[in-house]
């Protein structure tokens, strides 16, 4: 473990990443809209190695308590043991739950989703928004993937038509989209030494200091921020690794 | 009013268009996906690998676990919750002894073979979707097999017995008799064999019959797949 950071970092200090990319290089990146017909929405995110499938559903439900005349919006994220030998059948992980909340601070604080218009009646029946992740191959930044995956398949996703106290769960077409147009972009920044960089490969994840994850939207701004990993970052270089995330989410930001 | 003709246009003994690939999840030791229709069926192999805890290993040979499991946006209507129930259990079981017959675990004793299935996409088949997957994820993972497994649903509707159902033909409104069946194509066993509805014992003969002329055309596909990745010349892998 101290040998493979040693080596990562030894190998940081001359700007060389075990795959031979720069530090804020991301690997390729491929988008499949339209996975699964009987989604609302969904999309095919692979980066590099790792693949994930994100897909909306949606459902008439009573609103919560608090919110009686908004929307429901509840985000899943499913590390797969299909996916990772060290994934484990079972309910979610504490890494499967954080990935999950991440993407849903993202959503809400950016107010992708118009919550309000999702009420039809108060405190009787709302629209749910429901949007599970679940990894195919999980090797290396699987939060970016799988929050990139989901806010495309929220792009993408068109409500069904309510008629007489039913959804017509086939009759979309004619729908209205989903989602706003400030769209967050999720970009975690990993921190080795003094070495920033993004995209991680399992073993990069492995043998990291801190990351800072950062939800952007459009004019830059930042709605969510999660910091993980065993150490401490200071704030030179939260103000960096931002600086980093925000420049990473202008590029993602054209695969929407 | 008989069924005269198939929603989709098919033959009555005609499944739907069918492709597959292996080694398409490089983390696992064995791979595929396998698509009917609109059904589509992802399956990993992992092991032989240690079990845990300790007291579910059998120390004279190796156990097979399966875990079938459909995406919560996989299906028409309702959001499925994840994390299983009753049915997905009851699958995951029947799809073991579908794939048991084949394998050969006594030299893996203490050890599992885990096999996880996933659909994304559903429209009927879906067991027999990912057994056909995970036949083929666990030769793709280099285990000694006597055989694959080939999968497909049988059935009737109104007076015709026909192939590969899709879920506009589970649900017709009429009689309607829906048999998953499993089958080791070299031997012609079945390994799998459920039914719901109602069928005579001829009808049955004449289904059987047919599913086992289908299954023939699915283990060709298997092999080819697994064929395109093996294949001698190939510079990959």
């Amino acid at each position: 473990m101290s040998n493979l950071r040693e080596h990562i970092l030894k190998s940081l200090e001359q700007g060389i990443r075990f795959d031979g990319r720069k530090l804020d290089e991301i690997r390729v990146i491929t988008v499949e809209k339209g996975i699964s017909k009987n989604a609302e929405g969904s999309a095919r995110v692979v980066v590099g190695d790792t693949e994930v499938m994100a897909g909306v559903k949606t459902a008439v439900e009573k609103p919560y308590p608090d919110t009686p005349d908004q929307g429901n919006l509840m985000v899943n994220a499913e590390l797969l043991p299909l996916s990772n030998p060290d994934y484990e059948s079972g309910p979610p992980s504490e890494e499967a739950i954080e990935v999950a909340r991440i993407i849903d601070r993202g959503i809400r604080e950016a107010k992708a989703i118009d919550l309000p218009k999702l009420c039809i009646t108060p405190k009787e029946a709302v629209w749910s928004i429901m949007i599970d992740v679940l990894t195919i191959n999980a090797h290396g930044s699987v939060i970016d993937a799988a929050a990139l995956a989901s806010v495309i398949a929220l792009a993408h996703a068109k409500l069904p038509k309510y008629e007489d106290g039913a959804v017509k769960y086939d009759e979309l077409a004619s729908a209205v989209p989903l989602a706003r147009k400030n769209l967050p972009i999720t970009v975690t920044v990993y921190k080795i030494g003094s070495h920033l960089f993004v995209d991680p490969l399992p073993e990069e994840e492995e043998a990291a200091d801190a990351r800072l994850t950062a939800a952007v939207i459009e004019d830059g701004s930042i709605v969510a921020l999660q910091k993980g990993g065993e150490k401490g970052i200071s704030a030179a270089e939260v103000d960096a690794m931002l600086e980093l995330a925000q420049k990473k989410a202008k590029e993602l930001r054209k695969l929407l | 009013m008989a069924y005269e003709e198939r929603f989709d246009g098919r033959k009555f003994d005609e499944t739907r268009p069918i492709s597959a690939e292996v080694g398409i999840i490089k983390e696992a030791d064995g791979s595929a996906v396998f698509r009917i229709g609109d059904t589509v069926a992802y399956a990993a192999v992992y092991g032989p690998r240690n079990l845990h805890p300790r007291f579910l290993q059998d120390p004279s040979k190796g156990i097979l676990r399966c875990r079938y499991n459909m995406m919560p946006f996989s299906g028409a209507g309702d959001r499925v919750r994840p994390g299983g129930n009753r049915r997905s259990k009851e699958i995951s079981m029947v799809t073991e002894k579908a794939l048991l017959p084949i394998l050969n675990l006594d030299e893996f004793p203490n050890s599992v073979v885990d096999v996880f299935i996933e659909l994304p996409q559903t429209d009927a088949g879906t067991r027999c979707a990912g057994i056909c997957a995970a036949s083929m994820a666990l030769a793709d993972a280099g285990l000694t097999m006597r055989d694959l497994v080939a999968s497909v649903s049988v059935g009737r509707v109104d007076d015709k017995i026909l192939a590969d159902l899709n879920y506009k033909e589970e649900s017709y409104d009429g009689e309607v008799a829906d048999i998953p069946i499993a089958l080791t194509p070299r031997t012609g066993s079945l390994t799998l064999l459920q039914m719901d509805g109602k069928i005579s014992r001829p009808e049955l003969k004449k289904a059987l019959e047919i599913g086992k002329k289908v299954c023939e055309q699915i283990y060709e596909v298997q092999k080819a797949a697994l064929k395109a990745k093996f294949s001698v010349g190939d510079a990959h892998e």
